[in-house]
């Protein structure tokens, strides 16, 4: 036993030691992000040599994880800067008042990208990268499949495509939000969600992680997925056989970057962001490992070739994109992402699948009856639980919200009594839907 | 107490008795243990789990959540999934460990080094690594079905509770190998001979007379496997299975912005469903007696096989375990594979992904072997102890150590970190000058707790089969209660302490959920936060999957390590003996 013991002791010794070794450069600035290593090294290290005494420590989160971490340790908080993509996260902080003001800002920066505003109004957090949705897929799927890549958001929900699709959830990733989101407001209420359903149909899968859509692409679980342009742009430069599109309209947003409450060294944060901002940072978001669209309209004179510029119209977005509308439906729109897909994910596809048949059946559509019934079919599929008036009614949202504002708030409803009559109604719905589409098909 | 007068003395006796009792050494230890219980398990968790009684609407208390999640479809179906889930994997791990347990323990087989060293391995599956390979080999374009597509056959390994149930039984079946191994060696022979003299033999002998012996190994195997299923939520997470209940609870508590009560519903009701089962087994094993007073007589007696009979033992043995190992297979086909995408096998083969890992991963794997072998040694300690505790004392609520200790395995990774950190930021660790929630001490204590369960489970299993009487005649023959503990308990248990300490050892290497909620800095990292950094781009899957590989070298090398040790310190005592 004694070797077992003295090794173990041994290690204690040293893990202790190093705990405390990294504490010796003058200034240190803990950044607290969700971004990987490939995108936040090079930022780290251009940063301390352009500040020799200043040591930058990474600490590497999930964005749900980061934001808890945050809201725990705030009674004695360590870290200085939160680094993330989804503004919704920012949000989540800048609301519970763990965000200060920093101040910094660059005049080069326009206030808004394919009319999504850059930086908070407020001043609590920063846009530094701007990124595209899109459709990547895999070019090997695809040919042994004999199928076409699909170009337009649309296109994912014709009948080849089923079974190949793959998206992350809305309320899993706040990119993916801004993408359901943008459709819903492109579209309006009812059609928007219309589409969702039909796309969705196609589904292979709904990712828990946002990661997880490019990662069942490259290895070839599914062969098309709805992901962020640097997603799919990463992937091909690491030499899979993907490629990535952007559909004529799309939804561009902006990653930021703010201040914690109560930072160690806000100043040293500000000159980070400072430096985010800088044209010379913006410069690294060419890196075929990070790249993302720089925000600093003078990092584009130095661009690489054929690199998208959402500034000039490269790349367009499909709405002027209504944060307000985003913002205060925001947890209703995800509980109903969920609720309609995410966990009915297979009544959805039978049902879609069932009426993609029928309607393969009825070709030219030569049978009014098995046409009425398709019809009926997709308008159940399509059937919303809740008006959009209802999704913007404030009381009705405080049901999904985190906190009561005051004690005697009164909210009328749980979330669960509200999910389980949507989900209710949904799997009737999708039932009678498959059921009517096979009635239709057995007629032709 | 010095205003008291000195005639009081009687008084002052029973004050002082009643303020200081005069309690045994078990006492104590009990009081230490559920101390340290309450603190790192019941009360961070409490913190967290309580939103689940209070009313969202007015912020009173309230069983209105429990209402809900009973009138919720999705609630029920998550929870019968999770039930059929949790129940095939222990059927179909059984499938996997009955035929290698058996085999070993019942014949001359040469193979039995290759079971005993390779057979943990499966615990010591890397996080999302493990998922991603068995998708490239089992998945719906996954090697197999790539294969079968040219004769049109496509068959569904890996979808929906189907993959679950899969890589699940793949995943804990050593539980049940380990624990009934070990059970099965502590047979006495001398019953075996009995038997047989009795005219029992073959089937029937197995039947009547060693299962039923081996019993609290495969049982405390089995309710481990169902517990830990049940509560698992790493692997339907990354085969995308929403609707089993940990995925749910998971789900409802990590999404931004929403703190829906039902995420806390669920957490309490994982935990109660799980000291319930625990219970069931409990009452599954009482009124029988398991021990048998003999020792170190090498277990059942063991045939020779014939030639014939060694090949077939070969093939069931080498055909379960590239079954059970082919998630290994895949990551190693991952961390030495160039680009694997939509084709049986990597293009090509490469040891880059081995440097890029090797120059960015040496601190995590350090902390890794610092933190889970501290974690594992304390839970072997404590888990002997609360064995011993539960088992042979009379200390009243002694059964609540156990139920305590066992509910860690229900309470997500997620929820204790949460816990940890709403409890502990505010306590500033003396001379280190941090936050006791910021120091990496807090990552090994996670784990410490997250992985007790299943070094108690092994150590009671060991503890059952030591007939009480040995510890009676060593006593009668004058020794104190901590000497016969120390001499004759631990020794005759040290079958079932490794297995413990092998068990926590090696699935604490790998864990994620509790750790990267308590991260503070790099410099504490272990080797699961390596992958989850290297997992976050598309072109660190290689490096993610040479690290994962890494994790099961150094583990398994570590775990051997141990077993030797202490079968040398077995050796040297019985000799001496």
């Amino acid at each position: 036993m004694n070797l077992l013991r003295n090794a173990l002791l041994a290690s204690v010794a040293f893990a202790a030691t190093a705990g405390t070794t990294s504490a010796i450069a003058a200034e240190k600035l803990v950044v607290v992000t969700s971004f990987p290593k490939t995108l936040t090294t090079p930022f780290e290290q251009k940063f301390e040599e352009m500040y020799p005494d200043v040591d930058v420590e990474v600490v590497n989160k999930s964005t749900s994880s980061s934001v808890k971490y945050i809201q725990e340790t705030a009674s004695s908080n360590t870290s200085d800067i939160f680094w993330a993509s989804a503004p919704d996260a920012f949000e989540v902080l800048k609301s519970d008042n763990l965000l200060q003001q920093s101040g910094v800002s660059n005049e080069n920066i326009p206030p808004d990208v394919a009319g999504y505003p850059m930086n908070d109004p407020d001043g609590f957090y920063n846009g530094f990268a701007a990124a595209g949705y899109g459709i990547m897929y895999n070019e090997r799927y695809l040919d042994a499949k004999g199928l076409e890549p699909a170009m337009q958001w649309v296109d994912l929900a014709a009948p080849e495509y089923h079974g190949h699709v793959g998206m992350s959830a809305p309320s899993r990733s706040g990119t993916t939000h801004l993408t359901v989101e943008a459709v819903l407001q492109g579209d309006g209420w009812e059609d928007g969600w219309a589409k969702w359903k039909f796309i969705a149909g196609n589904f292979a899968t709904v990712t828990e992680r946002s990661f997880g859509v490019p990662d069942g692409v490259n290895s070839g679980q599914f062969g098309l997925g709805i992901v962020i342009d640097f997603f799919g742009l990463a992937s091909k430069a690491s030499g899979f056989p993907v490629d990535f599109v952007y559909p004529e309209t799309t939804a561009i947003v902006p990653a930021n970057v703010g201040v914690i409450a109560n930072a160690p060294n806000p100043d040293t944060a500000k000159d980070f962001i400072a430096f985010l901002l800088s044209v010379e940072g913006q410069e690294l978001l060419y890196r075929p490992e990070i790249r993302r669209l720089p925000v600093n309209i003078d990092a584009y004179a130095n661009a690489p070739e054929n690199f998208p510029n959402p500034f000039n119209g490269t790349i367009k977005a499909s709405v002027n994109f209504d944060v307000e509308k985003s913002g205060a439906r925001y947890n209703v729109v995800n509980s109903l992402f969920d609720v309609m897909i995410t966990y009915r994910m297979d009544d959805l596809r039978e049902a879609v699948r069932a009426v993609q048949l029928a309607e393969e059946k009825l070709g030219d559509g030569s049978n009014a009856e098995a046409q009425a019934l398709i019809d009926e079919a997709r308008a159940l599929i399509a059937e919303m639980p809740i008006d959009e008036a209802t999704s913007m009614d404030p009381d009705f949202n405080a049901i999904f919200k985190t906190k009561r504002k005051k004690a005697e708030d009164v909210v009328e409803g749980r979330q669960a009594e509200v999910e389980q009559d949507w989900d209710a109604q949904i799997v009737a719905n999708y039932a009678k839907a498959k059921e009517l589409a096979n009635k239709a098909a057995s007629m032709l | 107490m010095t205003h008291q007068s000195a005639g009081a003395a009687p008084a002052r006796r029973r004050l002082t008795d009643v303020l200081f009792p005069k309690l045994s050494g078990t006492v104590l230890a009990a009081i230490f243990i559920a101390t340290l219980l309450f603190g790192f398990l019941i009360l961070p968790v409490a913190k967290v789990i309580y939103v689940a009684f209070v009313d969202p609407q007015t912020g009173g208390l309230t069983l209105q959540n429990f209402g809900d999640f009973f009138s919720s479809a999705l609630f029920r179906e998550s929870f019968f999934n999770s039930f059929y889930v949790s129940a095939m994997s222990v059927v179909l791990a059984s499938v996997f460990a009955l035929p290698l347990a058996y085999i070993t323990s019942r014949f001359e087989f040469s193979g039995s080094m290759l079971i005993q060293s390779l057979g943990f391995i499966p615990l010591i599956m890397p996080p999302f690594v493990g998922a991603i390979a068995m998708q490239l080999l089992f998945g719906r374009n996954g090697t197999f079905n790539l294969l079968l597509a040219n004769m049109g056959i496509n068959i569904p390994f890996m979808e929906g509770l189907n993959g679950v149930i899969l890589v699940q039984s793949v995943h804990y079946f050593p539980f049940i190998l380990i624990n009934l191994s070990a059970s099965l060696r502590n047979i006495d022979r001398s019953m075996e001979e009995s038997a047989q003299n009795l005219g029992a033999h073959g089937l029937r002998l197995f039947r009547r007379v060693v299962f039923p012996l081996a019993a609290p190994g495969y049982l405390a195997g089995a309710s481990l496997v169902f517990i830990k299923v049940f509560d698992d939520l790493g692997t339907p997470l990354l085969l995308n299975v929403n609707n089993m209940l940990a995925p749910q609870a998971y789900l409802r508590i990590s999404s931004i912005g929403i703190s829906d009560p039902m995420g806390y519903v669920i957490s309490f009701i994982l935990v109660a469903f799980s000291v319930f089962s625990l219970w069931a087994s409990f009452l599954l094993m009482r009124g029988k007696d398991y021990a048998t007073t003999q020792k170190g007589g090498g277990g059942l007696s063991r045939r020779k096989l014939s030639t014939k009979e060694n090949i077939a033992a070969y093939s069931i043995v080498v055909l379960i375990l590239l079954l059970v190992l082919s998630p290994h297979i895949a990551l190693a086909l991952l961390a030495f594979g160039t680009i694997w995408s939509y084709s049986p096998l990597p293009d090509g083969y490469t040891l880059e992904n081995f440097s890029t890992m090797f120059s960015q991963s040496g601190v995590y794997i350090k902390n890794t072997l610092v933190y889970a072998g501290l974690a594992a040694l304390i839970d072997v300690i404590l888990a002997t102890a609360i064995a011993y505790i539960v088992l042979r004392t009379k200390i009243i609520g002694r059964q609540w150590l156990d139920y305590m200790a066992t509910a860690a395995l229900a309470v997500p990774g997620v929820v204790l970190g949460i816990g940890y950190l709403r409890t502990f930021n505010d306590l500033e660790v003396p001379l280190v000058g941090k936050p006791l929630a910021s120091w990496w001490v807090i990552i090994m204590v996670a784990l410490t707790i997250r992985r007790l369960p299943y070094a108690l489970r092994a150590c009671t299993a060991a503890l059952q089969q030591v007939s009480i009487s040995l510890e009676e005649a060593a006593e009668s023959l004058g020794a104190t209660r901590s000497s016969t503990i120390r001499r004759i308990v631990v020794p005759l248990m040290s079958g079932g302490i490794l297995a413990g300490f092998v068990t926590s050892f090696a699935t604490a290497a790998v864990e994620l959920s509790a750790t990267i909620m308590l991260v503070s800095t790099d410099q504490d990292a272990p080797l699961a936060y390596g992958i989850y950094l290297f997992m976050q781009s598309p072109s660190g899957r290689g490096a993610g999957a040479a690290l994962g590989i890494f994790a099961v070298i150094i583990v398994a090398a570590g775990t051997l390590l141990a077993q030797y040790i202490i079968d040398r310190d077995r050796k040297k005592r019985t000799g001496e003996r």
